[in-house]
């Protein structure tokens, strides 16, 4: 097709359908724990508001959750429709990791999630409690395997090969591999934080419109709390990230900071245009010897340039040195945020500084960038290879011709767009509906825009 | 240890695969009828007897692919680019049918698409499950630690035929579990609706159990030698013991036990199958043992699975248990 080879065509095809199924996860991990604190507060005799919030956004949460199970299903036979040399050889490691996560989460995530859906009514509040904190756990269980496989792939441990294949050695050296504790971290904060910026855009857009109750506030509130206190965490996350990488993936932190000679004292590169062909970053913006500084801690110390590999084990630098500043860019916008909630707070401003609230509506989907940013930069900075040093992408594909890779790949992302794009308009017209205890859509200009169904009141 | 460790398994996926048959095919099913129940209130009653449980049903079939990644990698790396298309459309026609759950609920005007997507991504998923399910029983040609043959070779008659007994059988399903779990003018219509698709099942399972046996020699060696022969015949009898039982607990309008009867259906055929195969994953040529994670990953695995599928069994049936009894028009959403 076009021209292109399977492997490529398997690449794109992994690449879209793996990124549009984290943007629902990413959303949903962070809300299943939001909602049973919610549920939690309630029961522990909180205001009545939180059992509103939780009935306004368990609707959402379905249908993110939804989207997410279907997504994910894909995902999960993926692995052996494209890239079947890559099953055979690393199946002994990867497949029981993502069984684990089977067996211990998904069961769980949805044998409760019918009970915290429908079971108001059928079962006592302890119990649906309880299956709300399932359904919580379970997604924060199934972070833990995925990553841990993920993990792996970047950095391997605890196995041996035998006849070209991974055999295990040690499961707790392949589960708790060097670099999967940064991962498992950073990657839950980014959830919970996408979810913060998402409820509080949500928040504030109510605020905005005048609806000035108890539920906008606490939305705009609980997210800006999330906002100033988990920002500054998963800023220093992702710094240990960053150390660890430099450990184990020199060549991916050569790409993320543009840099291409090997030296000591090296500047930090703020912007610039890294030029895979010409070996150099062009019109880089730098600042002396900080590259140093961050990554080794030591305004001497010695920071690897791609130079240092052959051209076939580099990855793409220009999106590598892209994404990672996108993502880095985002982080420090959401603390710039959460620090001037603080200040609003303290002051007694916070839910009425049009501007403020302005800035919270625009940072709504900061967080699904930053996660997905991040993603692109963590994997493509592996390339060339799939499990890092050691198997090659090129070598990872099934012996499947262009043609029916290319013909799948292009059902994926038309009907992705279909029906994920309706998905994302009825979570729009869920967030435009005025929480619990607000005037009637009828009452506002923009109504037209969003109807809602009979079924969902 | 002295335990044969694909040999557990081979049991365990089996038995994967059979608990998906029996709760993804009753929810299948329940789509694949929505085209032949027009009503809006129906059709919602229909929707709802399986919302709350529909996620885990499915999960069976994500615990097949990925037991099947972790115990027997190599058949994972072989079936799954030889049924390439097949997969792939399915898992499309899942997408269509999971999102219709949340989205019909949600939707205004784009209602009725939802009831279409639901309908049709349902029946297409089951049709290529049994096209599937066919083109397993055929075999595959596998060199050199990949599956060898052509990108439609799952594509010929036989397997046709066994991707639209699938789409007759879950429709059986279907019908069996909407007389439990409805009342009515509804619960009358399926039991209507039954006879039919109960039948063209009895029929499929005739026909492959004589189709199969002429395809493969070594499959009528296995049937029809002495011994096996006298060992095997409770299996046909018992197809025919329960087909008898059904149309009599269609005909006295019991309420549970045309879907039991069913189950058991499906479950004899099932057996059926897996004596013709044994002990093959991937017919003709890799058995459960060529296929094999080493030992390592193989108990690895069991210990988690062992403990964990008897709560999950806990948990699934607490949840069926708290949704039972009859779904009445407009019971509660969320
Ligand atoms: C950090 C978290 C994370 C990551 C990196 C991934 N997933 Fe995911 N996945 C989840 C977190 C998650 C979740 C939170 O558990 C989901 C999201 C929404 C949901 O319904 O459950 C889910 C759903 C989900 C399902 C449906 C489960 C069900 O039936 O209930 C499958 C089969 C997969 N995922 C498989 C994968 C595979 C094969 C991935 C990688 C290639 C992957 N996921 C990446
Ligand atoms: C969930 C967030 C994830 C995102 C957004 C993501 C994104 C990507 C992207 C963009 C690529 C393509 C890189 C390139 O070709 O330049 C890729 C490759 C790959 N990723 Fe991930 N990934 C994620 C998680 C995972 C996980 C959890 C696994 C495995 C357990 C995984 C396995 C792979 C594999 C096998 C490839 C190689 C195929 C390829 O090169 O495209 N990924 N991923
Ligand atoms: C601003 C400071 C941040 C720094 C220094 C930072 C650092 C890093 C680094 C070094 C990686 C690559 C890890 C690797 O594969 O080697 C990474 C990946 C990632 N980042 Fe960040 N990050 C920051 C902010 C954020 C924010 C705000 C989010 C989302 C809300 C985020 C989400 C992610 C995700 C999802 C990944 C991919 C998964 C992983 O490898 O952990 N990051 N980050």
């Amino acid at each position: 097709m076009l021209g292109l080879e399977a492997v490529v065509l398997a690449r794109i095809q992994f690449a879209f359908t793996i990124a549009v199924h984290i943007v629902f996860p990413a959303f949903t991990i962070g809300l299943a724990s939001w909602l049973a604190v919610l549920e939690g507060l309630w029961l522990a005799g909180g205001r009545q508001v939180y059992r509103d919030l939780f009935a306004y956004w368990v609707r959402i949460f379905a249908l993110t959750f939804g989207m997410g199970v279907v997504s994910g299903v894909v995902m999960s036979y993926q692995f052996g429709t494209n890239w079947s040399r890559f099953s055979d050889v690393t199946g002994a490691i990867l497949g029981p990791l993502l069984s684990y996560e089977v067996v211990t989460a998904f069961f769980l995530e949805a044998g409760f999630l019918g009970i915290m859906l429908f079971g108001w009514e059928r079962v006592g509040r302890g119990l649906h409690f309880l299956a709300t904190l399932m359904v919580a756990i379970g997604t924060l269980i199934s972070s833990f395997w995925i990553l841990a496989a993920n993990s792996w792939m970047h950095t391997p441990a605890g196995y041996a090969m035998v006849d070209g294949r991974f055999v295990p050695e040690s499961w707790l050296a392949i589960v708790f591999n060097p670099s999967f504790p940064y991962r498992l971290v950073h990657m839950v904060l980014a959830a919970y934080l996408t979810t913060a910026f998402a409820v509080g855009a949500v928040g504030a857009w109510h605020l905005l419109r005048g609806r000035s109750g108890a539920a906008s506030r606490t939305m705009l509130s609980m997210a800006m709390w999330m906002a100033a206190l988990v920002t500054p965490v998963q800023i220093l996350a992702g710094d240990l990230h960053g150390l660890n990488t430099l450990e184990h993936q020199p060549a991916k932190i050569a790409a993320m900071e543009g840099h291409w000679e090997t030296g000591r004292g090296m500047p930090l590169v703020l912007f610039g245009l890294p030029d895979m062909a010409r070996e150099e970053t062009r019109w880089a913006v730098a600042i002396p010897r900080l590259g140093s500084l961050v990554l080794t801690h030591d305004w001497d110390g010695e920071v690897k340039g791609l130079k240092d590999w052959p051209p076939d084990e580099r990855p793409n630098a220009t999106l590598v040195f892209w994404t990672f500043r996108i993502m880095v860019g985002l982080g420090f916008l959401m603390l710039a945020l959460g620090a001037a909630s603080l200040v609003l707070r303290l002051t007694g401003r916070l839910y009425d500084r049009r501007w403020f609230l302005r800035a919270a509506l625009a940072m709504g989907p900061a967080g699904f960038l930053a996660v997905l940013a991040g993603w692109v930069t963590t994997e493509s900075g592996r390339q060339p290879w799939i499990v890092q040093g050691l198997m090659r992408t090129a070598d990872a594909a099934s012996a499947i011709d262009a043609g029916r890779v290319g013909l799948s790949l292009v059902l994926f992302v038309v009907v992705y767009l279909v029906v994920f794009g309706f998905g994302v308009r009825y979570i729009l017209r869920l967030m435009a509906d005025p929480p619990e205890g607000e005037p009637a859509p009828h009452a506002d200009p923009g109504a037209g825009l969003h109807p809602m169904s009979a079924a969902a009141e | 240890m002295g335990i044969d460790l694909p040999l557990v398994w081979a049991a365990i996926v089996a038995f994967g695969i059979a608990l998906y048959v029996a709760l993804d095919g009753f929810d299948l099913g329940i789509a694949i009828l929505f085209p032949l129940v027009r009503g809006r209130a129906d059709r919602d009653v229909m929707m709802n007897s399986v919302a709350p449980v529909w996620d885990g049903n499915e999960t069976w079939l994500v615990l097949g692919g990925a037991a099947l990644f972790g115990a027997f990698p190599l058949a994972y790396a072989v079936l799954l680019p030889a049924l390439y298309l097949p997969i792939m459309v399915m898992l499309l026609a899942l997408v269509f049918r999971g999102v219709a759950f949340e989205f019909r609920f949600k939707a205004t005007r784009s209602r009725a698409v939802w009831d279409w997507a639901f309908a049709a991504g349902s029946t297409v998923a089951t049709f290529v499950q049994g096209v599937a399910l066919g083109a397993f029983i055929q075999g595959f040609p596998v060199v050199d630690r990949q599956y060898a043959g052509g990108a439609f070779d799952w594509a010929t008659p036989f397997s046709l035929f066994t991707g639209a007994a699938l789409v007759a059988g879950y429709a059986a399903l279907g019908c069996g579990w909407l007389i439990m779990r409805t009342e009515g003018a509804l619960q009358e219509r399926c039991y209507r609706l039954m006879g039919p698709f109960a039948a063209a099942l009895l029929a499929a399972i005739a026909i492959v159990s004589l189709w199969t046996p002429l395809l493969h020699p070594q499959i009528a060696q296995r049937w029809f030698a002495l011994p096996n022969l006298l060992l095997f015949a409770p299996v046909p009898l018992l197809v025919a013991a329960a087909a008898v039982l059904l149309w009599r607990a269609i005909a006295a309008r019991r309420e549970r036990l045309p879907f039991l009867l069913t189950l058991a259906l499906f479950f004899l055929g099932y057996t059926g199958l897996a004596i013709s195969l044994w002990p093959n994953v991937v017919p003709p040529s890799l058995s459960i043992w060529d296929a094999a994670a080493p030992p390592q990953s193989q108990s690895f695995l069991l210990v988690g699975v062992l403990l964990l599928l008897p709560v999950i069994l806990g948990y699934t049936a607490y949840s069926y248990w708290v949704f039972r009894g009859k779904v009445r028009p407009g019971a509660g959403y969320h």
